[in-house]
């Protein structure tokens, strides 16, 4: 019965197709959703559950690199704004030293690493980013952080003139959909990628005066 | 060999930290030019060629009878038109899932064991010398995927769809690496896959004989190493959105010109 209604449905849509074009268009999402499912198996940390996709990587994924239309990014944006997380004590830079060692780490997350917890990941930041300007081995597919405080006038992160540009900075590295729905980088605290202690010390990187980021 | 290409590399890696950034660039171009001048994927190609001659296998027969899409036993010019379709199994099929085929129904083996089998164990070690050859015979051709078929069609935009589909804890998509020109990770140039990237560059350089590891690495290899690091679930040998990527990325490099087998860092 249901197979005898599957196929009087596919022959009646196979009919409607055929008026349009010789040929009918295959159904791109399901069969894309088949293949995806069934290519990949889990492999240590790294579970077939990495697949499934957020609101934000469905759409981008589906705009193959054009921009979204601002009805599709800005409620992105919204929600990821408010899924940052200011750090509990109020205190938003660590130790640049620490930092650099982070930034240096290109580790964590893929299926020969044995944890996924934060303590077990690299920041991945010269993979993508120029930073200090000893490290001549950078990425360029994220802009250079080279200055990244000095060129915004941070002289004093603790001061209120700088707190602006600070918040701004660790949404960004927390949660970098919150100011574009479908930048490239990682959502490191979002993502539970880094943790806090982290994450201060890549802020004070980039915008500790004393860092070699800002010389 | 081996050791020469240690040394060279040592030599040439430790210059450019002391150095500034243009002639670290200097340098690297130099260790490549060094590498160039032997390039062990030969070694491979040489076995490749005898593997595909031997009568081995459960029913002891040689790959010479093996269709690579251009007819039974034409081995030359095939490489630069696969993945594409083939009517006896039904499916568009790259290289190493024609080579599965082939290896099954002419030899005897098991299609689905070697798929599982690790890279650079057991027969994926025969693999290696496989398309290291048949890759070599393409040498200097110039890639032109038939697009003729409505399933190498319909491959190609599941290709493209999943070239772009982001997921994972980082999420990355192929296009994170691969969809601008002129990009690097660290040092390493990134070839921009949406386009022909030129001849002998991303799709027209694979398989390649990699310094780093010492190890022959297959289009497969690349692809599954490619997937680690953009922190995705392990994708099968030969699944369907491998050979989906392999048909987007070889259409899109129509007219480049094959250096495969190549060397690489």
């Amino acid at each position: 019965m249901k197979t005898r209604r599957l196929v009087i449905l596919s022959a009646f849509a196979a009919l409607v197709a055929g008026c349009a074009s010789m040929a009918p268009t295959p159904d791109y999402d399901a069969l894309m959703a088949q293949m995806m499912s069934s290519s990949f198996r889990d492999e240590g940390i790294a579970k077939v559950d990495r697949l499934q996709q957020d609101e934000a990587n469905a759409a981008c994924s589906k705009a193959q690199g054009a921009a979204l239309p601002d009805s599709v990014a800005n409620p992105i944006q919204e929600a990821a704004l408010k899924s940052v997380r200011m750090p509990a004590d109020g205190v938003f830079l660590g130790d640049w030293r620490e930092g650099e060692k982070l930034a240096q780490n290109g580790r964590g997350m893929t299926w020969t690493d044995k944890s996924a917890a934060p303590g077990a990941n690299g920041g991945n930041c010269y993979n993508c980013h120029q930073i200090t300007q000893a490290e001549i081995s950078f990425g360029t597919i994220g802009p250079s952080l080279y200055n990244y405080g000095k060129l915004r006038g941070v002289t004093d992160p603790r001061s209120a003139a700088a707190r602006p540009v600070v918040e701004y900075t660790w949404t960004k590295l927390w949660n970098a959909k919150a100011y574009n729905a479908c930048s490239g980088m990682p959502r490191f605290g979002h993502g539970g990628l880094l943790d806090e202690t982290q994450l201060k010390h890549l802020m004070a990187l980039i915008l500790d005066p004393k860092s070699p980021v800002n010389q | 060999m081996r050791h020469t290409l240690i040394i060279a590399a040592a030599v040439v890696l430790a210059g450019p930290a002391l150095a500034q950034q243009k002639s670290a660039a200097d340098g690297i171009a130099e260790y490549r030019a060094m590498l160039a001048d032997g390039n062990p994927a030969e070694l491979f190609e040489a076995k490749g060629e005898d593997l595909w001659k031997k009568k081995r296998g459960p029913k002891n027969a040689s790959m010479e009878q093996c269709d690579l899409g251009k007819g039974q036993g034409v081995v030359k010019g095939a490489f630069v038109e696969l993945p594409r379709y083939f009517a006896d199994t039904a499916k568009v099929q790259d290289l190493e899932s024609r080579l599965l085929t082939c290896m099954e129904r002419l030899q005897g083996f098991d299609a689905a064991a070697i798929a599982k089998t690790p890279f650079g164990k057991g027969e994926q070690l025969s693999m290696e010398g496989l398309t290291a050859w048949i890759s070599a015979e393409s040498r200097g051709l110039k890639f032109n995927l038939p697009q003729a078929h409505a399933d190498e069609r319909k491959t190609y935009e599941l290709g493209k769809r999943a070239f772009f589909y982001r997921g994972g804890p980082y999420d990355f998509s192929c296009a994170s690496c691969h969809g601008q020109p002129d990009k690097r990770i660290r040092l390493q140039d990134l070839p921009e896959l949406t386009r022909n990237p030129g001849n002998g560059v991303g799709f027209a350089a694979w398989p390649a004989y990699r310094v780093s590891s010492g190890e022959m690495w297959s289009m497969q290899r690349r692809l599954n190493d490619c997937y680690r690091q953009q922190r995705f679930p392990y994708p099968g040998y030969v699944s369907d959105v491998t050979i989906a990527l392999g048909v987007y990325m070889g259409v899109n490099a129509q007219g480049a010109e094959s250096i495969a087998p190549a060397l690489k860092r």
